[in-house]
């Protein structure tokens, strides 16, 4: 790596910072953004750093040239990222759609803040977990990582861009407004101990007109523009070659299921999940800053004897569905808690369909954290 | 050479796959696509050495998918922000953007005033035919006031832009328009713009005889051509005549050729001084 881009060693930092850190690890050398809080640390600490190690940020007009200008990047051949919160990723999500369907490798960090509208920028809430999944129009597969620590803010941003080099596809890293701003220890390795994917490139000399760089549900190589390969890229409805084909709904059904299926059938290499079910009668299943909770309510709650366990989503997208399932059938009832009004929580009712019982705990005030005593009373209030 | 083998002396230029086109007949797109190839030719480059980059609308189906290079088709508005990404992670490339009036002006005005600000080297073509071709003819920035179109049915009530007031005041190194009555004049332009370092802009009055000389009476193919053939004046003329001469006239010819800091030059300064401080 070289050039100081890995900040090998221990450190006191910023959810924010580590989450840039972490794609300078990974190889990013192409950040733009648009300043919002609570996203701006990170894009501060790019636009410091990126210089440094021969890499450009760019702060553009607004975050729909941002995620663009991203996308240009990926294009380019470069690793390539932004970070904002709601309002700019509400912005970006034609693009994000625009990626999807061309296939770019990207990573988008939607440091969380309180919604819907502008509501509370600096206040944290988990508003928009299933924005990711559902927000771009059409029907599509999507990759998204829910830190819950400043350590994991580094290495899932690491892993975002390697899931993103490894599937071609947009990844994002859904952190909050109080992990981006907390500061705890972060342990970076050296460079040679953080693991790397790049993406597969089209081989040269091939020819883009009869080797497939699209819709290989086992990831086709990309063509990177400035290589000679003549590689036509659009997002309207094409072809294994990048042709266009806007008179078929066969060529439609082939263009959507393709790119559902390269993320659906690696579903396994993508979904990373955490538990402490050990003995226990109720999980509590939860993501990002809110999984602190779950985990000092597990540890209260075992303590006057609770027979009480965790289960931590560190992959939101593809939904877990199979492991909660799993899950589900160890515990008599899953808790889910969430810093919202319920958006996981369906889909894990889904997945654990009747094999145990489900209920749902937000916090006492929307965007404050839950009291551990308010999660051990639901525990003890519940009878499966 | 029998004609029955005659070969267009462009044809290398197209894509093989690019067998039909999208254009309707009449359309000003194929005038402004063999300018532009010719400029590349004549500059002795190849295709190799761009990146295309086109919006949403007739105009951006000119690289798209005919010009057989790299090219980036975009979503509605944005190619000049994706252009910049491209530009960023490949500065030795040329990047061009060919896309329309409501693609780049409308939607996209932000990106256009913005990546003329900064002065990023590349070569913008906006194809202005005053209308809406590809959604059936609706009112564009670029529509003149008065003009009937399918959604100004009593007349257009709003001013049009001049798109190249409008990228000179935000600061680009090189202006220019011409019309598809123009083709060696245009080649020659943007051959130039090819060439400049830093964001150059040329404006393409282009004929729309189906969606905008029908719906808005301007006439046909032939007609309209006639049309920008006596309307046209150039720069030079124009600067001797009076305002209300001007009135309803089209001015065209190169308005701006400076040289000013380019962004990609001025990023690559900027790393310098970071690694030095690192």
């Amino acid at each position: 790596m070289g050039n100081g881009a890995v900040l090998t060693g221990r450190h006191f930092m910023m959810g924010n910072i580590a989450c840039a850190e972490g794609a300078l690890a990974a190889g990013c050398r192409f950040a733009a953004g648009y300043p919002i809080t609570p996203a701006t640390e990170v894009a501060e600490r790019l636009a410091e750093r990126l210089p440094a190690v021969g890499g450009t940020f760019l702060q553009m007009e607004d975050e729909i040239a941002s995620i663009a200008a991203v996308i240009g990047a990926s294009w380019g051949g470069m690793k390539a990222m932004t970070a904002t919160s709601g309002p700019g990723i509400s912005l970006m999500l034609e693009n994000i759609g625009f990626a999807l369907g061309t296939e770019t490798p990207c990573v988008i960090v939607n440091v969380m803040r309180g919604g819907p509208t502008t509501g509370i920028p600096s206040v944290e809430l988990q508003g928009d977990v299933v924005q990711p999944r559902r927000g771009s129009h059409g029907d599509y597969q999507i990759i998204a990582l829910a830190p819950s620590s400043v350590q994991e803010s580094f290495d899932y941003t690491v892993e975002a861009f390697n899931l993103a080099e490894r599937f071609r596809t947009p990844v994002f890293v859904l952190s909050d407004a109080f992990l981006g701003h907390m500061r705890e220890e972060l342990l970076v390795p050296s460079a040679d101990r953080i693991p790397l994917a790049e993406r597969k490139r089209f081989p040269a000399g091939a020819d883009v007109e009869t080797l497939p760089a699209f819709l290989d549900e086992d990831v086709a190589p990309m063509p990177i523009f400035g290589e000679g390969h003549k590689a036509h890229v659009t997002s309207s409805c094409h072809d294994a070659f990048g042709r266009r084909n806007v008179i078929d709904a066969s060529a439609l059904d082939v263009f959507i299921r393709k790119l559902n299926e390269k993320i659906a059938r690696h579903r396994d290499e993508i979904v990373r999940v955490a538990a402490d079910l050990e003995g226990s009668d109720v999980g509590l299943v939860s993501y990002g800053s809110v999984f602190r909770c779950a985990q000092a309510a597990v540890e209260a709650g075992r303590a006057e004897g609770l027979r009480l366990g965790w289960f931590k989503l560190g992959t939101i997208w593809p939904f877990p569905d199979r492991e909660l399932a799993e899950a589900a059938s160890r515990v008599k009832h899953l808790m889910v808690l969430e810093n919202n009004l319920g958006q996981v929580v369906d889909y894990v009712r889904a997945a654990a369909a009747s094999r145990c019982t489900v209920s749902f705990l937000p916090p006492r005030v929307l965007g404050e954290l839950h009291e551990i005593e308010d999660i051990l009373k639901a525990v003890r209030e519940v009878r499966p | 050479m029998s004609l029955t083998t005659f070969e267009h002396p462009l044809a290398k230029y197209i894509r093989p796959s690019a067998k039909k086109t999208a254009n309707c007949p009449g359309c000003g797109n194929g005038i402004l696509a063999q300018s532009i190839l010719r400029a590349i030719e004549g500059l002795g480059l190849t295709l190799d050495d761009f990146v295309f980059v086109s919006g949403i609308g007739c105009a951006a189906w000119i690289p798209s998918p005919s010009f057989f290079a790299d090219v980036l088709h975009t979503t509605h508005g944005r190619p000049i922000a994706f252009a910049t990404g491209i530009k960023a992670a490949l500065p030795a490339k040329h990047v061009m953007v060919v896309s329309g009036d409501g693609d780049l002006t409308a939607i996209g005005g932000n990106h256009l005033i913005h990546a003329a600000r900064r002065n990023i080297a590349m070569t913008v073509v906006c194809v202005n035919n005053g209308i809406y071709g590809m959604t059936g003819g609706q009112v564009a920035p670029t529509t003149p006031l008065g003009l009937t179109t399918v959604t100004t049915p009593f007349g257009n009530a709003e001013n049009p832009f001049d798109i190249c007031e409008l990228v000179k005041g935000a600061g680009a190194s090189f202006v220019a328009r011409w019309t598809t009555y123009h083709p060696r004049q245009m080649e020659k332009t943007i051959k130039k713009a090819i060439q400049k370092k830093g964001f150059a802009f040329v404006e393409v009055l282009s004929q729309c005889p189906v969606e905008f000389g029908r719906k808005t009476g301007m006439g046909n193919t032939v007609q309209m051509l006639e049309w920008y053939k006596t309307k046209s004046v150039t720069l030079a003329r124009a600067q001797g005549m009076k305002p209300e001469e001007l009135r309803d006239r089209i001015v065209v010819g190169e308005f701006v050729d400076v040289d000013k800091p380019e962004l990609i030059e001025t990023l690559a300064a900027v790393r310098a001084k970071a690694m030095a401080s690192a």
